[in-house]
């Protein structure tokens, strides 16, 4: 161990992995310095809701077998890979940070874990997320809430926060979140960290607890972008148990990763910027497309007038999806259950202990925006909204390679800011639910810090199936950014 | 447009049995939330809306074949009741 450079758990999974099979480390030292690592920062981050210790040093065992005998089975092999705690796990306990879940324990793997443990990943544990993945901060978790690592005072983004933390701070080389209007690539923004979002359809959403089905995404989190196009590479693929699963031919994420950007059309969305966009962030937004410009792309400016409305159609569609794949929570099959006289006075009992404030407000939202009488003003009008989205960004893409924009418009703000103004908090996706609404790829790069340490993320988006080229732009904006900083945790053994 | 909820009714659809106390904070909350999805009335135009796939493809039919599913003991360890391999629950109406 001696012989690398830093920490085991600062690697990446490239670095990691090319350890592995160099002799210098081995599966088994990997996990223990990410547990270690864990075992140091949890007590501030909260990132996990559950190690699974015994389960990962098993695998990990398995993996220094294998990789020993020279049965490699790729990229992932041996690597510790957090998941979010909304992934179904067959025999570890899966909870969606809801009380309404406490104590499940799935009797399936959701395809993506089965595709991690094929590929040799070492599955260490599940991450903390906004209850059903409702949220931007991790504050809605029913488990209480994760912390940023670069500023333990401040939220880490969310729903997917816990992934973030974690990856930020090395208690997994990566992680797998789920992105319904931002989920991934906010967090990833707010934590420092890559986070992506893949075309719908591409990774299968069997086994991930559903929110609202026509926008979910599960991607990874990574500490560079080679990581995120490995990782993804691993997941993704036609799956018949997702009815939405894409059959057809998928890219190639890695061709381009090298290409460099010359002669590329970069699109900068225009409605992305002014008010409500820290100058921080404006700042090294713009210092970024200078040195694409500088790296051969065009630049260009982009207007997409219907994504002012988007956030208004996002929150119709996605608390519509969330009432109804919710009801599934009736207290009868699995979870948590409230006696009643009758079986609905045991449904309504159950569900309103069950469910937190955000998830009772969505629901309550969705049930009204489908009810008799407002469904054609509301959800209807939502759908030509998203229709009208999806055209322009269709004709964005006849003049521009990729588009650009900050990932939030702000860097991570103070823990309890925006938790009671729903409002406020929705704001905080306004860059990155538009993807969702559309079903296109983006993701989220590291690219600074601003005046208080707090990072920055960088947003490249890509029509759908688009990855190969959303990853050749990724790759040089990582390149331009060097992006080295990393959270100065004050380390407390937890 | 002026958004009116009768938040009692929405609650009884979505099975939620909530005090008067949290039903009138939560319908404060979603008028202010409607308000402002209402700007989706602003959309200019009517596009066309199709299946809301991006990749536009048709549905999927899988093979009409038995195949093995979940073992049915490790599904109903997880239910609050059973008996004799079904769940239980309460009367679905109210017994004379």
């Amino acid at each position: 161990m001696s012989e690398l450079p830093g920490d085991l758990h600062d690697l990446t999974i490239v670095a990691a992995g090319a350890a592995l099979r160099s002799g210098e480390t081995t599966a088994v030292e990997l996990l223990d310095a990410v547990l270690d690592r864990a075992h140091r920062t949890e007590a501030q981050l909260h990132a996990y809701l559950t190690l699974d210790r015994v389960g990962a040093r098993e695998a990990a065992e398995t993996a220094d077998v294998e990789l020993a005998a020279g049965s490699d089975r790729g990229p992932l092999h041996g690597i510790p890979i957090a998941l979010k705690d909304n992934m179904c796990t067959r025999g570890v306990e899966t909870t969606a940070a809801s009380q309404i879940l406490a104590g499940y324990v799935p009797p399936y793997d959701a395809t993506v874990v089965t595709r991690l443990r094929r590929a040799g990943a070492v599955l260490v544990g599940k991450t903390n997320l906004d209850e059903f993945a409702m949220g931007s901060s991790t504050e809605n978790s029913a488990y209480g809430p994760s912390f940023n690592p670069w500023d333990i005072s401040r939220v880490p983004g969310g729903s997917s926060g816990g992934s973030a933390a974690a990856v930020a701070v090395g208690s997994a080389l990566g992680a797998l979140g789920s992105d319904t209007g931002g989920s991934i690539r906010q967090p990833a923004s707010l934590s420092g960290v890559v986070g992506l979002k893949p075309t719908y359809g591409t990774v299968s959403r069997y086994g991930l607890i559903a929110f609202a089905s026509s926008l979910d995404q599960i991607g990874p989190l990574s500490r560079s972008i080679a990581d995120a196009a490995l990782t993804l590479e691993a997941i993704w693929g036609h799956d018949p148990l997702d009815a939405t699963s894409y059959a057809g031919v998928y890219p190639d994420p890695t061709a381009d990763l090298d290409e460099g950007v010359q002669g590329l059309r970069i699109g900068v969305v225009s409605e992305f910027a002014g008010e409500g966009y820290e100058p921080a962030v404006e700042e090294k937004m713009a210092a970024i497309l200078d040195d694409l410009s500088g790296s051969g792309a065009e630049i260009v400016e982009v207007s997409l007038p219907t994504v002012d409305i988007a956030l208004s159609a996002y929150y119709l569609v996605a608390p519509a999806e969330a009432s109804s794949n919710l009801a599934r929570f009736d207290g009868i099959r699995y979870g948590l259950r409230l006696e009643g006289a009758t079986t609905e006075e045991l449904m309504a009992r159950t569900r309103a202990e069950g469910f937190g404030p955000e998830v009772t407000r969505r629901i309550l939202l969705g049930t009204y925006a489908l009810s008799a009488g407002y469904y054609d003003a509301f959800y209807g009008q939502a759908q030509r909204v998203r229709a009208a989205l999806r055209d322009e960004f269709e004709a964005a893409y006849q003049k521009v390679d990729v588009l650009v924009s900050p990932t939030s418009p702000t860097v991570a703000f103070p823990a309890g800011e925006k938790v009671d103004d729903p409002l406020s908090m929705y704001l905080t996706d306004i860059c990155t639910n538009p993807l969702n609404l559309v079903g296109h790829p983006g993701i989220s790069v590291p690219v600074g810090v601003d005046d208080q340490k707090l990072p920055i993320g960088f947003q490249v988006m890509a029509p759908a199936l688009g990855e190969r080229v959303m990853f050749r732009v990724a790759a040089e904006v990582e390149r331009l950014a060097e992006f080295s900083a990393r959270p100065l945790l004050e380390e407390v053994a937890g | 447009m002026p958004v009116e909820i009768d938040i009692a009714h929405v609650a009884r659809l979505a099975r939620l049995d909530l005090s008067e106390e949290e039903l009138e904070g939560y319908k404060s909350q979603l008028g202010a939330i409607l308000d402002h999805a209402a700007k989706v009335q602003s959309l200019q135009g009517d596009p066309e809306v199709e299946a809301s796939h991006p990749l536009r493809f048709e549905n999927a039919y899988r093979p009409d074949e038995t195949r093995p599913s979940l073992d049915r003991d490790e599904v109903l360890a997880q239910a609050p009741e059973t008996r004799d391999g079904y769940f239980v629950a309460p009367p679905a109406m109210e017994l004379e």
